[in-house]
């Protein structure tokens, strides 16, 4: 019989740890989430992703979560579960705090992209996202990664700066992450994309 | 250690496919599911297409499967709807080699129009039915469901969710296998359901059930994890993730094949423990057999049986088996955050048409598409949409009701011409053919507009057979939208350019106080598909403009009002002109 072949259901010793990627459709929030959860494979962590599909090309908000550790269970991140929220723009970025641990920090760009009600005239868009992104989380870092993005050489590299900026705080090293974007990015990108999550981990 | 790939449950099931011989797989995209036969195209040495509706996809995967070769289907939840004819009747004639049909089903409902639970297909049918967690899993069972098929001679289920789909996880594959095919054996007996043979057929079928059950009963993939407490979990799919998380050291028996139910496991594995739960995404399918084996597990009085379940809610709903009972402490979102609705993108063909049509006296019965789209404000023009191709029939019916009310109450009642049926090139061919059909055959008055935007747009650009191209990207035959129209007797056929609302306006004007069936088809690419079409950006000439907003009731992404001045956002313009066909002051100019 397939019961009782002693599998013992027992609490991971090492926790998940856990990381939101946000923004709009289109600003390469998934791409990042893949190069991410990649270089955590990398390193020999068991490794969970989830995102959605479906009507984010029509301008909605994407969310992609990455789940790492020994044994990784459910591929969502419980509200509070996140140690950092990395952030395409300033709205999402606000939209998504529930995701972050009260100890969490933020890794956000400057970037504003008005949503149809705002474009509308019918709503603001919150004139004061950076300040209270802030308020909420002292010690965010907020960055023109648009900018620093198209210094490297590619505006569509903002989400690399991103992740360059988190990157200090995971164990793997910076040639491991270059391996992975070698692996992954396109050849015309290529450079761009390294050079961009360079900048970026500068600044992490 | 064997290598481990970081791939999604939708790839995991086509290289599981490939790994397992599979040779002929068909589908209609749709949301979670289209990635399957994409990635499964990729595989050398495989025929894979899009069919044009998932009940031809599956009646081509059952002719595949007698002509001697493991075969696959796929499709999302509301598909097997649509393929529901041959899905039940399929099991009464067996297979050859291998047949395996893919359920993706959305709770949640992400990108779809219900949250229907697609187990109870397996169960009405009669079908055997595997419930993957993971995408190691996803790549495990649709490599045992091939030999489950051809095992007890019957197609099989793969029943994913939205969340196995499309989350990303570790898989190992296996060697892979080389069904050799078998030749093609004429049996009518068993292959042509006339009722003499189908008399004979149904009981070989109850009677396989039970040699099923055997075989769910002792399935490896079966897990029962024992763990500490008097208290059992069971569960199945990706909920399993959740009550391992959130009842961190709980016993679970963990069902992968969850049709036949394993009877004599559940009951000899939960016998052991003084409380039973299930823990299930939708609906109450395990807890119901599992209540009629008298065990009277809590389930569905406490975990949600609406939307999708996560660590957060399912900790809620029996907090007596979570180490830690209550929330992580977390930084509350602030209030008033304005809403991210999804849009039609700037310079979307589907625009201009639906302008037009919303300033029409019209009951706008719509369909399934991104031109669903524009029933959100201010352009607001959709009265009632139900499923792929309703909306040619439900035209229909709304027409000679409308037309039978009025003569009734002899008062100038809606006019039947009021009634104009909106549905995408993609839908048309899906099941809006048969439709029209309808329309024609039975005297409809009303106007059916086709939005032929070249491509089926809201799962990503997928070709059809309006577009030339296969799946595999040859080049092949394609549907002449005109002609088939006409062919099926309906004389009114109009062809507009979607760019040019006037011309929308005045031939929709036109078919609509036309006392006969037409037709408008509404012909451009989608912008996203077609960049060629893109021109010079426009602007606004803020000494002209006014700032009466008449362009601001296109919902195009690309036009911003910010206090009263309006202004175009060159970076997001396509240079499609409909903002500056709508200004009355002529005050918006191509750059």
């Amino acid at each position: 019989m397939a019961a009782d072949r002693g599998n013992i259901n027992l609490p991971d010793e090492k926790a998940t740890r856990s990381i939101v990627l946000a923004g709009v459709g289109g600003q390469g929030t998934v791409t990042a989430a893949n190069l991410l959860a990649n270089a955590l494979v990398s390193h020999g962590y068991d490794v969970k992703t989830s995102e959605v599909h479906g009507m984010a090309q029509r301008g909605g908000s994407v969310i992609s979560m990455v789940r790492f550790g020994s044994a990784v269970a459910s591929p969502l991140v419980p509200a509070g579960g996140a140690e950092a929220l990395v952030s395409a723009e300033l709205l999402e970025t606000l939209r998504n705090v529930e995701f972050l641990s009260p100890d969490g920090r933020i890794i956000a760009s400057r970037t504003r992209v008005d949503p149809l009600p705002v474009l509308q005239g019918a709503v603001q868009y919150p004139s004061d996202a950076e300040e209270r992104i802030l308020e909420l989380v002292p010690g965010s870092v907020i960055v023109d990664a648009v900018e620093i993005a198209t210094k490297a050489g590619d505006a569509r590299a903002a989400n690399t700066v991103l992740v360059g900026i988190l990157s200090p705080v995971l164990p793997m090293g910076e040639k491991e992450w270059l391996e992975v974007i070698d692996k992954l990015v396109p050849a015309k990108a290529l450079d761009a994309n390294k050079k961009a999550f360079l900048e970026g981990r500068k600044l992490g | 250690m064997a290598e481990r790939t970081l791939m999604t449950g939708n790839e995991a099931v086509a290289l599981a496919a490939y790994h397992a011989g599979v040779v002929f797989a068909s589908a209609y995209p749709g949301t979670p599911s289209t990635e399957i036969l994409e990635s499964f195209s990729r595989f050398d040495g495989v025929y894979a297409e899009w069919a044009p509706n998932e009940k031809v996809a599956l009646e081509a995967a059952i002719g595949a499967c007698l002509g001697g070769v493991r075969a696959l289907a796929a499709m999302k939840h509301v598909g097997l709807n649509v393929a529901a004819d041959p899905w039940f009747t399929a099991p009464y004639i067996g297979v050859s080699r291998g047949l395996v049909v893919i359920s993706a089903d959305d709770p949640e409902m992400h990108s779809s129009q219900n949250e229907q639970d697609n187990r109870y297909y397996a169960k009405a049918a009669k079908v055997p039915m595997l419930e993957p967690a993971d995408s190691q899993e996803s790549y495990d069972l649709t490599r045992e469901a091939f030999l489950i098929s051809e095992r007890f001679d019957t197609p099989v289920l793969l029943r994913m969710t939205t969340r196995v789909c499309h989350s990303r996880s570790l898989v190992e594959a296996r060697e892979p296998e080389k069904p050799e095919p078998i030749p093609y054996e004429k049996n009518a007996a068993k292959r042509v359901m006339i009722p003499g043979h189908a008399r004979l057929r149904h009981p070989v079928m109850v009677e396989r059930l039970a040699e099923m059950e055997e075989f769910s009963n002792d399935f490896t993939y079966q897990r029962a994890e024992r763990g500490v407490g008097d208290s059992v979990v069971v569960t199945s799919g990706v909920a399993y993730q959740y009550v391992k998380e959130a009842y961190s050291g709980v016993s679970i028996l963990k069902l992968a094949m969850t049709n036949p139910l394993p009877r004599e496991l559940i009951s000899g594995f939960c016998e052991q423990f003084k409380d039973i739960y299930v823990v299930e995404e939708l609906e109450p399918f395990l807890e119901e057999g599992i209540a009629a084996l008298g065990l009277w597990p809590r389930g569905k009085q406490s975990v949600p049986r609406v939307g999708e379940l996560n660590v957060d809610n399912v900790r809620a709903a029996f907090p007596e088996l979570a180490k830690e009972h209550s929330a992580l402490s977390h930084i509350t979102r602030p209030d008033g955050l304005p809403a991210r609705p999804p849009i039609l993108c700037a310079g979307c063909p589907h625009r201009g048409i639906m302008y037009a049509l919303a300033r029409q006296k019209a009951i706008i019965a719509g369909d399934i598409g991104c031109y669903t789209l524009s029933v959100l404000p201010p352009l607001e023009a959709h009265d009632c949409q139900v499923c792929m191709g309703a909306s040619i029939t439900m035209g229909h019916g709304l027409e000679k009701a409308l037309e039978l009310a009025a003569g009734e109450s002899e008062e100038e009642g809606a006019s039947s011409h009021r009634v104009v049926s909106v549905l995408g090139d993609s839908t048309f061919f899906h099941s809006g053919v048969t439709g029209l059909m309808e329309m024609a055959y039975n005297r409809g008055r009303y106007t059916v507009v086709i939005l032929d935007n070249r491509t089926t747009a809201m799962t990503g650009f997928q070709d059809h057979p309006g577009t030339g191209v296969t799946l595999q990207k040859d080049p092949t035959t394609s549907v002449d939208i005109e002609m088939l129209v006409r062919s099926l007797g309906i004389e009114n056929v109009r062809v507009v350019d979607p760019w040019d609302i006037e011309e929308c306006r005045r031939v929709l004007s036109e078919e609509m106080n036309r006392d006969a069936p037409s037709v408008v088809i509404s012909t451009r690419s989608c912008v996203l598909r077609d960049k060629t079409s893109w021109r010079a950006a426009y602007a606004v000439e803020q000494e002209a403009c006014n700032d009466c907003g008449l362009c601001m009731g296109l919902a195009c992404p690309a036009l911003v009002k910010r206090g009263e001045e309006i202004t175009i956002l060159t970076d997001a313009c396509v240079g499609c002109g409909m903002c500056a066909q709508v200004c009355r002051r002529d005050a918006i100019k191509q750059g």
